[in-house]
């Protein structure tokens, strides 16, 4: 136990050196509304690299910014030509994987991150993503969780933009992020690392929250919530409208 | 000008729904259909969800039907001992069809049962409006060819419980109809039509209806088994979109006036060929999409299968 505590403290002092560089960041947004109007919103997240020393020799310093969406549930489903027609035959479910994620780096991840070290913190795209569970109804999985990934980074939920982060000075650094109009209601985890050769020397963690506002709130809860008076609604909208038109019709024709 | 659809979690053209309300609406007014059977695939094609697309058709149905039976009623071409009689079957082919919609869509097979229905059914309409153009085209050239007689009896028409249906002039048995309703309900829950296109040759060539009450008393029938419809995805699905149905309503409703006054300036035999190519054209798009090789085998369907 004692020599336990020993390590962990030696582990800390080793660690101390590293920590010398820290990271303070701040985000355009302190939240997003989805509102009828709504359509994909830019977010910009900046920080700056705290120094107690002058900057080390050494590796540069690079740093990647991500923003990753709520996890929700997704089916995969593969398409087969059965007598002439394609139907959908296997499919693949998958409990929880981002609707969302993206990576922003100041240069091109396989040279700026070490692989077991994005093991460890899941940062790019196919490691984040990355979230089977349960049994799965077919032998290979390989391409249907690449299906995942091509079909999401094509419709832009998923991005990888190497190189977007401009990092100023060796201290400044920004990340532009452009947000899809099918945005899925949720905190948005927003993470920032520091690096060097490879290695995490620090991060920060911090949420977006993104919420639908207004009449699309009113209503999207209202037909959960409250699905006969949001049915009953519906069919009164038509009705009237119906109504409506028949009437104006019969008075023009006047 | 684009606006997110609380519902499809979708962002889309605000004009490009008012306009797409408006073109169903216009055929409507011109053709005296509900329209339902070309704005759901048309919704499809412009990226609303299946499921949505289905239900805020049917929402829309309600409105142009509205619409239609009024003037109808007007005119006392509505047969509402029969369009009840229908209304039986209907509501529990509804029933049936929401639980098949709902068990297809867990099975990840929906698309493909709602496509296949549409390339069978508005193929088969579209042949059949075509032939109809191309008849009454070439009697408006020779007029001197005979009409030929529709046929008035069927063994059908004979079976046990026997109404009376005044303003059809018809004395037969309730079962037709009610399996005419109940076939059409089971479709226009899965496919998000009214059932109007299906309905009027049913019931001119299998129950015997005037053709001059036909029209309004399908067009009664189908308000009460859309908003029965539209009413039952609210509850077991959540898929209606209130602002989506808003907009195609108001275009729909704006241009089935223009269609009206139109379909005064038109020849008949041009309005029923124009019909039948654009019927036959949607059938051939949607039949591609089956046939040809996707541009990707897999796609993605939100929400875990059980």
């Amino acid at each position: 136990m004692i020599r336990a505590a020993l390590s962990l403290a030696l582990v800390l002092i080793a660690a101390a050196p590293a920590r010398a560089e820290t990271v303070v960041a701040g985000v355009s947004l302190d939240e997003i509304g989805i509102t009828a109007r709504f359509d994909g919103t830019e977010v910009l997240i900046y920080g700056a690299v705290r120094r107690e020393e002058p900057e080390p020799d050494g590796p540069p310093l690079h740093v990647i910014v991500t923003l990753e969406g709520p996890a929700g549930s997704v089916t995969i489903r593969r398409k087969e030509k059965i007598a002439g027609i394609w139907v959908n035959t296997e499919e693949v479910g998958v409990s929880a994987t981002p609707t969302y994620y993206s990576v922003a780096s100041t240069g091109p991840l396989g040279e700026i991150l070490d692989p077991a070290e994005d093991v460890r913190q899941r940062i790019s795209v196919p490691l984040a993503v990355r979230a089977f569970s349960g049994p799965l109804e077919v032998e290979d999985a390989r391409p249907f969780t690449e299906a995942l990934l091509r079909i999401r980074m094509a419709e832009g939920q998923y991005t990888l933009s190497e190189g977007s982060v401009a990092l100023i000075e060796g201290t400044l650094f920004r990340a532009d992020f452009q947000l899809p109009a099918n945005l899925v209601e949720g905190d948005y985890k927003m993470r920032i690392y520091l690096l060097r050769g490879g290695q995490v020397i620090d991060s920060h963690r911090s949420a977006l929250p993104v919420r639908k506002i207004g009449l699309e709130r009113t209503l999207f809860l209202m037909s959960r919530e409250n699905a006969y008076a949001y049915g009953l609604m519906s069919l009164v909208l038509a009705v009237v409208a119906g109504w409506a038109a028949s009437a104006a019709f019969r008075l023009m024709r006047r | 000008m684009q606006i997110y659809l609380p519902i499809a979690d979708v962002a889309v053209n605000a004009i490009l729904l008012l306009g797409l309300g408006g073109v169903v609406g216009v055929l409507s007014g011109l053709f005296g259909v509900g329209g339902g059977f070309l704005i759901t695939p048309l919704l499809f094609f412009i990226g609303i969800p299946p499921g949505v697309a289905v239900a805020t058709g049917s929402n829309q149905v309600v409105a142009s039907s509205v619409s239609g039976v009024l003037a109808h009623l007007k005119r006392k071409s509505v047969d509402i001992p029969m369009g009840c009689v229908l209304l039986v079957g209907g509501i529990a082919g509804s029933a049936g069809g929401i639980v098949a919609f709902n068990w297809l869509q867990s099975l990840g097979q929906i698309d493909l049962v709602v496509q296949l229905a549409y390339v069978v059914f508005l193929g088969f309409i579209g042949l059949l409006m075509a032939q109809e153009g191309v008849r009454s085209w070439r009697r408006a050239r020779n007029p001197s060819a005979g009409r030929t007689k529709r046929h008035q009896h069927h063994w059908v028409h004979n079976l046990p419980l026997k109404m009376k249906f005044r303003a059809s002039g018809l004395y037969i048995s309730v079962i037709p109809p009610i399996l005419v309703g109940l076939v059409v309900g089971v479709l226009a829950a899965i496919m998000g039509v009214g059932g109007g296109f299906i309905m009027v040759p049913a019931m001119i060539y299998i129950l015997g209806m005037p053709t001059k009450v036909v029209i309004g008393t399908s067009l009664f029938q189908v308000i009460f088994v859309s908003a029965f419809t539209t009413m039952a995805h609210a509850v077991t699905n959540q898929s209606v979109d209130i602002v989506l149905a808003f907009l195609l309503i108001a275009g729909s409703v704006v241009g089935a006036q223009i269609g009206t006054r139109l379909s005064g300036r038109l020849k008949a035999e041009e309005l029923r060929m124009l019909l039948a190519f654009l019927v036959l054209a949607v059938a051939i798009k949607l039949a591609l999409d089956l046939l040809l090789t996707p541009s990707d085998l897999f796609s993605l369907y939100p929400g875990n299968a059980p």
